[in-house]
């Protein structure tokens, strides 16, 4: 009875999803992409976050070397979009295998300030490395050809582009789903809540955080290709501390105990952004107030205290 | 010869600076064992602090460097009684999540306040120029002044844990709190003032660094770095670490910057790396992962 409720809300929710741009005014198509490809991000965080219990703040290197690997691809190769959106996850994946490797070692104070200091390091070889990344500027005036070989969908159109990242989204939440399901996600799952004893079941605690980190790092990577475009632009700051700040807030937004909490969270801080840059540019101060707030206060998320609050009413 | 003289001084002022900053950084995880990301941000605020009542309200630089650090301690006692506290006792990972809240509340505040330019102070009249040192180096005079700064400050804060009854306090707070609460030492007091005393340490290097580098709102985001780099490097929670630390990579931006400017920005996260491979406790820090 539950899972038909969670299972019809889903669908009208995709639903609306998919008809969107017909039935919407414009501005709502950027919004709805927006909000997609910053769930996604947002998503792959929790993998980490939620389900690992490993606290990142350096997630946006994986986002920003998608976006700068897509912004090159297109510029230089003019590979069509498919190829950019398998790279990117290949370099989201390959960097925090890196970054991961060195991060998984100690414990989460170590892993918290090791994936800070590596991010930035990240943001400071794209702000310096000027005669591959264009530095401050980033890349900019690339433009979207085929979507595949022969399949020519003319992305640039905003309508179509949505569908696209609406497509692309729904299939790589449903593998991250999938993922998490998994005996696999269930193992991070225990190792979050007690690694000492998964550790005395055999298990190689650090390889499976490693694995989760790497899995979260290609997502990341995906979302962030899909956001070059989009921006059309890959600048330092999509791998700025500051990035990675939003999908730590939007997965405590919407509740880091279930899958789609990133998702709601970034449906709330996008509106929440858009809405409140009207009448003030001091969007991080906000940012940063509310963030304090959830983990003071509402420690499981609007999502969750929602569904706590509506199965409270009911039993 | 003197190229690399002068390359082992620059190493010194940097590090020591550095020393400074990371040590509070350091003394708050001891004793809260939480990683403060808020502690750049707060050595920036002082910097700034810094330059308004130097260059806005004309005091003399050693009042500003008296008075702001006293500022921003201060600052940080609010910070705790209004939001820390919510926290304490609770799993690490909602004190490193409410630190990093303060990193943004805190660096935006400071753009809304100073906006987004860069300031310069200058140094005090009596420390300014250069001095000729034996074998004919040419050296700023400030820079020798930071020196001193650093060695005063790691005489003291030696003293102050070896030698003095609020030191052994604190050691004993961040070693066994229970047991310290149980020999009738206010806790409570302690960790408010340790996050008190990181914050004003915090603050001293920014007032110092100020006529030394230029003030703009990425100074904070810099120095967090660094001071993660010093304590990963020398062993988080770790005194003697913290100084090896600082040395260390102050010798890497000395001679890096000197010897292979190209590479420069990525030397201090290759020696970081390199640690964390061989000895990932740190240089000087205890037991295994």
């Amino acid at each position: 009875m539950k899972n038909a409720i969670v299972l019809i809300v889903l669908a009208v929710v995709l639903a609306g999803l998919v008809a969107l741009p017909w039935v919407a005014p414009y501005f709502y198509i950027f919004l709805g992409t927006e909000v997609l490809i910053l769930g996604l991000f947002a998503a792959s965080f929790n993998l980490v976050f939620g389900y690992s219990g490993m606290l990142s703040f350096g997630h946006a290197a994986f986002y920003g070397i998608g976006a700068y690997a897509t912004a090159l691809i297109l510029l230089h190769l003019e590979w069509p979009f498919l190829a950019c959106l398998v790279v990117a996850m290949g370099a989201g994946a390959l960097l925090a295998l890196v970054i991961g490797f060195l991060s998984v070692r100690l414990d989460e104070v170590y892993f918290a300030m090791l994936t800070l200091a590596f991010g930035m390091m990240v943001f400071a070889v794209a702000h310096q490395w000027r005669s591959v990344t264009n530095g401050s500027d980033g890349i900019a005036g690339f433009m979207l050809g085929d979507f595949a070989p022969g399949i020519d969908w003319s992305l640039g159109d905003p309508a179509v582009y949505y569908h696209v990242v609406l497509g692309v989204v729904v299939v790589a939440a449903a593998v991250l789903y999938l993922i998490c399901r998994s005996s696999f996600g269930l193992i991070l799952r225990a190792i979050r809540q007690n690694p000492e004893r998964v550790s005395f079941c055999g298990l190689d605690v650090r390889r499976y955080r490693l694995a989760a980190f790497t899995v979260a790092g290609a997502f990341a990577g995906l979302s962030g290709a899909l956001m070059a475009p989009f921006l059309r632009v890959a600048s330092p700051e999509m791998l700025h501390w500051s990035m990675s700040a939003e999908p730590v807030l939007m997965s405590i937004l919407g509740g880091t105990g279930y899958f789609l909490g990133p998702f709601f969270g970034a449906a709330v801080f996008v509106l929440l952004e858009s809405w409140i840059t009207g009448f003030t540019d001091a969007w991080m101060l906000v940012l940063g107030v509310m963030l304090a707030l959830m983990v003071m206060f509402f420690r499981r998320g609007v999502l969750g205290t929602l569904l706590d609050w509506v199965q409270g009413n009911h039993d | 010869m003197t190229a690399f003289f002068t390359a082992l001084l620059n190493s010194l002022d940097i590090g020591l600076l550095l020393f400074v900053i990371a040590v509070g950084l350091n003394i708050v995880f001891g004793v809260l064992n939480v990683i403060n990301f808020a502690h750049g941000a707060l050595y920036m605020i002082g910097a700034y602090l810094g330059f308004s009542l130097i260059a806005m309200l004309g005091w003399p630089f050693w009042a500003a460097l008296i008075v702001a650090p006293l500022g921003v301690a201060a600052l940080a006692v609010v910070l705790d009684r209004l939001v820390l506290r919510f926290i304490y006792g609770r799993e690490i990972t909602d004190s490193l999540l409410l630190t990093f809240a303060l990193l943004l509340v805190l660096n935006e505040s400071v753009r809304m306040i100073w906006g987004s330019g860069i300031h310069v102070v200058e140094p005090p009249a009596l420390l300014a120029g250069t001095l000729e040192l034996p074998g004919g180096v040419l050296y700023p005079v400030y820079n020798l002044f930071v020196i001193g700064v650093g060695l005063t400050m790691l005489a003291g804060l030696w003293a102050l844990f070896n030698r003095s009854r609020v030191g052994r306090i604190m050691r004993a707070a961040s070693l066994d709190p229970d047991m310290a609460k149980a020999l009738g030492i206010n806790t409570r007091l302690v960790v408010t003032g340790a996050f008190a005393f990181g914050a004003w340490l915090a603050a001293v290097g920014g007032v110092v660094a100020a006529p030394m580098r230029a003030i703009d709102p990425g100074m904070g985001d810099k120095i967090i770095i660094e001071s993660f780099i010093v304590v990963v490097i020398g062993g988080l929670g770790s005194f003697p670490g913290a100084l090896i630390g600082a040395l260390v990579l102050g010798a890497i931006h000395a001679f890096g910057g000197r010897y292979f400017p190209e590479v420069n920005m990525v030397l201090p996260f290759i020696g970081m790396a390199l640690v964390l491979l061989v000895k990932p406790n740190g240089l000087m820090g205890k037991g295994a992962a």
